[in-house]
């Protein structure tokens, strides 16, 4: 069965060459089959290669495809890697992915025959992508699946391409993921050039021997973690996250929330023994990461776009899952990962949902009272805000949990600080529910006609990924309640390589009670906070003071990139292009050809037409030449 | 005899040869002392060779055949420069090179 692991990035291929290059001629239902059918066929293998994974003593199996780059010493094959960790990926893209395709299907409907399959070659191809980046057995595979996931991003982002500023966002989501990318390829060729091999085993065997602290490692560690910025939002480079919303909603809830930007998560889960050895990037990252979960939830308190609040709430619940990595936990940042993979995707397509209800509006100030015109989407959009606020019993509450309690472990500050997120996180998700969902409609006259239930390929996707959000955190549960930690084990072989160097900080488990029942309690006074405010939200048109105006603003970090990068970027081009390019290479281009033009005129009168003169000048020049041979 | 002699009167050949285009203005006059140079050439591979297969360390003969490539190129040129010269006369009724500057412009 592990051999047949290349199908499962093979199958989405398939289907993006069918829809790609069928995109003139098949119907709709054809392409939606085409487009859904292979991944749902992906997700299968998945999941027989998981159960074999999960089997007892697996060990992890590299399959050999194809010599990919042998120069000299260093070899990368085109290799795929079937561990714990990628097999549980594996099934989270390709399960989730499945669903969000069914759900595309209706979505996207109202487009053109030729869009409709234009936008499910993309998804397959992203899914491809993103298949290639998890199941690569060495960082250059890495890369290329790492490529390949922001190409598709730029396109799904720019999919309504007549659009000048979805184009806009778009290039945005490109440039700020090169500048990511250009951290993680300077990572690679320093390991290549440090170890020899890019290849993860061999890469971690090499690290191991060079101990705490090495500056060698530690620059590694750097250069992807820049890499993992760019490509999972977090400060200095999330801006072009909440601007990607511009792309389609289910697009939203695959790529930007629930699988690539946790590929920063998955290449620093997968380096984890590099990270355990440079101690002082692992506090960089956990600052990072903190910093990040409390900026963004603070940005998310203000917007008003229900798409921005989420696609703020995803960087912050990324940057969750980056303190996670910095403090060491590993395992919980992988848990979290698969249970912001379930609940956030499950808020997109409500609010995909919601949106497609309301014909396009996406201003919650214009919606409210949804709940008795769309059931359905309200119970599970009201389930997924649950599970990330993190109430006792749902999934969120378990993943959040853990990492606040290893947060706690390493440093108390970081779980206060993590703890306020995770409060503004429950008041933010609470708003946007309230605000939506309850009180009076707001909208026009002709929306509220407008309002219905969306079909079943949009609920049914929902209501299973509710049922995952509420279960999901159930493999993953504390020691505490006396249960085994399913995930925890599961993954220990991958973290085993790291373990021998990581500082464990143990927990007695009163103080684990006492964690979960503090933040437990603030959360639900939190809610309750969102209900008293916002249950009856009127639109009062009044604006925003104070620092409610900064944040509704972003924090003015738009606007500062583009005085302080943007701007002056824009300046010296301008500056090359008047004085550097006209002055400058124009003028020594045009100086060239007029040299050469005069100095051939005066050449011409050389040809004389007399053959005496000709024999002259060639006996001189062989006279000069025989000289010239002599002399050196 | 010491392989000298061949050399300088090579050189006198030569020179004659490379005055005799450089003076002279009868194109028939200039092509003999193009002949004249070749043959100067060859006279020292022969005598180059002569040198050094008695010094044993090349057959005898090797260098030689660059002789008879340097004749038939010869040969060669003088089958289509005597053309040339032909039509030029028939052309201008003289053979005179200063006169033959039809080609410039």
């Amino acid at each position: 069965m592990i051999n047949l692991v290349w199908l499962v990035p093979f199958l989405p291929l398939l289907g993006f060459l069918v829809n790609g290059l069928g995109r003139r001629f098949l119907s709709k239902s054809l392409v939606g089959f085409v487009g859904s059918s292979t991944v749902l066929a992906a997700f299968v293998v998945s999941l027989m290669i998981f159960f074999q994974v999960k089997a007892d003593g697996f060990t992890a199996q590299v399959v050999n495809l194809f010599d990919f780059i042998s120069v000299g010493s260093l070899h990368i094959p085109f290799a795929f890697q079937v561990d714990q960790l990628s097999a549980l990926f594996l099934l989270i893209i390709t399960g989730v992915g499945t669903l969000i395709h069914i759900y595309s299907t209706s979505y996207m409907h109202d487009e053109s025959n030729e869009s409709f399959a234009r936008y499910f070659a993309y998804l397959n191809l992203f899914v491809f992508s993103m298949l290639i980046l998890v199941l690569g057995a060495n960082y250059v595979m890495m890369f290329i699946g790492w490529e390949g996931v922001g190409l598709c991003s730029y396109l799904l982002i720019g999919f309504w391409f007549k659009n000048t500023s979805y184009n806009n966002a778009a290039k945005k989501a490109f440039i700020m993921n090169r500048i990511g990318d250009l951290g993680f390829l300077l990572g690679i060729l320093f390991m290549i050039m440090q170890f020899g091999t890019v290849t993860f085993p061999e890469v971690f065997s090499k690290a191991a021997p060079l101990g705490m602290n090495s500056p060698v490692l530690g620059a590694i560690a750097m250069l992807l973690f820049v890499g993992a910025m760019g490509k999972s939002a977090q400060i200095p480079l999330y801006t072009w996250l909440p601007d990607a919303m511009a792309g389609p909603t289910p697009v939203s809830a695959l790529i930007h929330a629930a699988t690539m930007v946790t590929a920063g998560i998955y290449m620093i889960a997968r380096s984890n023994v590099i990270y355990t050895l440079a101690p002082c990037i692992q506090t960089v990252v956990a600052i990072i990461g903190l910093a990040t979960a409390v900026f963004a939830a603070s940005i998310a308190l203000k917007q008003n776009d229900i798409k921005k609040v989420l696609a703020y709430s995803t960087v912050s619940q990324l940057g969750y899952m980056f303190l996670a990595l910095g403090v060491g936990a590993y395992g919980a940042a992988v848990f979290h990962v698969m249970t912001h993979a379930f609940f956030k995707a499950l808020l997109f397509l409500g609010s995909g949902s919601v949106i497609h209800a309301m014909g396009g509006e996406q201003d919650i100030r214009k919606m409210g009272g949804l709940k008795k015109y769309m059931p359905t989407t309200n119970w599970t959009f009201l389930i997924g805000c649950i599970a990330i606020a993190g109430i006792p019993g749902f999934s969120g509450f378990f993943s959040k949990d853990e990492i606040l309690a290893h947060a706690f472990g390493v440093n108390i500050s970081y779980y206060v600080i993590g703890l306020i997120g995770a409060l503004m996180t429950a008041f933010y998700m609470f708003r946007l529910y309230y605000i939506t969902f309850c009180g009076q409609f707001r909208g026009t006259h002709e929306q509220e006609h407008h309002l219905h239930e969306s079909p079943a390929a949009m609920t049914v996707p929902l209501i299973v990924l509710a049922i995952l959000s509420v279960v999901g955190g159930y493999v993953g549960m504390p020691e505490v309640f006396g249960t085994k930690n399913f995930l925890a084990e599961y993954l220990a072989p991958i973290f085993a390589p790291s373990a021998p160097f990581a500082v464990t900080h143990h927990l007695s488990h009163s103080t684990e009670w006492l964690l979960m029942g503090l933040s437990s309690v603030l959360v639900i006074v939190m809610i309750l906070l969102a209900r008293q405010k916002f249950v009856n939200y009127q639109d009062t048109g009044a604006e925003n003071t104070g620092l409610a105006k900064v944040l509704e603003n972003k924090w003015y970090i738009d606007e500062l990139y583009d005085a302080v990068i943007v701007k002056p970027l824009y300046e010296l081009s301008r500056f090359f292009r008047d004085t550097v390019e006209k002055a400058g290479i124009d003028r020594l281009v045009n100086g060239v050809g007029r040299g050469v033009k005069w100095g051939s005129q005066q050449l011409r009168l050389v040809q004389t037409g007399n053959v005496g003169f000709y024999i002259f000048a060639m006996v001189i020049s062989m006279i000069v030449l025989f000289v010239i041979g002599f002399l050196l | 005899m010491p392989v000298q002699y061949y050399i300088f009167l090579s050189i006198a050949l030569f020179c004659i040869g490379v005055m005799g285009v450089l003076m002279r203005r009868n194109a028939i006059i200039i092509f003999m002392c193009i002949e004249l140079m070749l043959n100067a050439v060859n006279l020292l591979l022969v005598a180059f060779s002569k040198m050094w297969a008695d010094a044993g360390k090349v057959d005898a003969g090797s260098a030689q055949l660059f002789v008879f490539f340097i004749m038939v190129v010869a040969a060669a040129e003088v089958a289509v420069g005597l053309a040339i010269i032909t039509m030029v006369y028939r052309n201008t009724h003289s053979v005179d090179i200063n006169i033959l500057n039809r080609l410039k412009n």
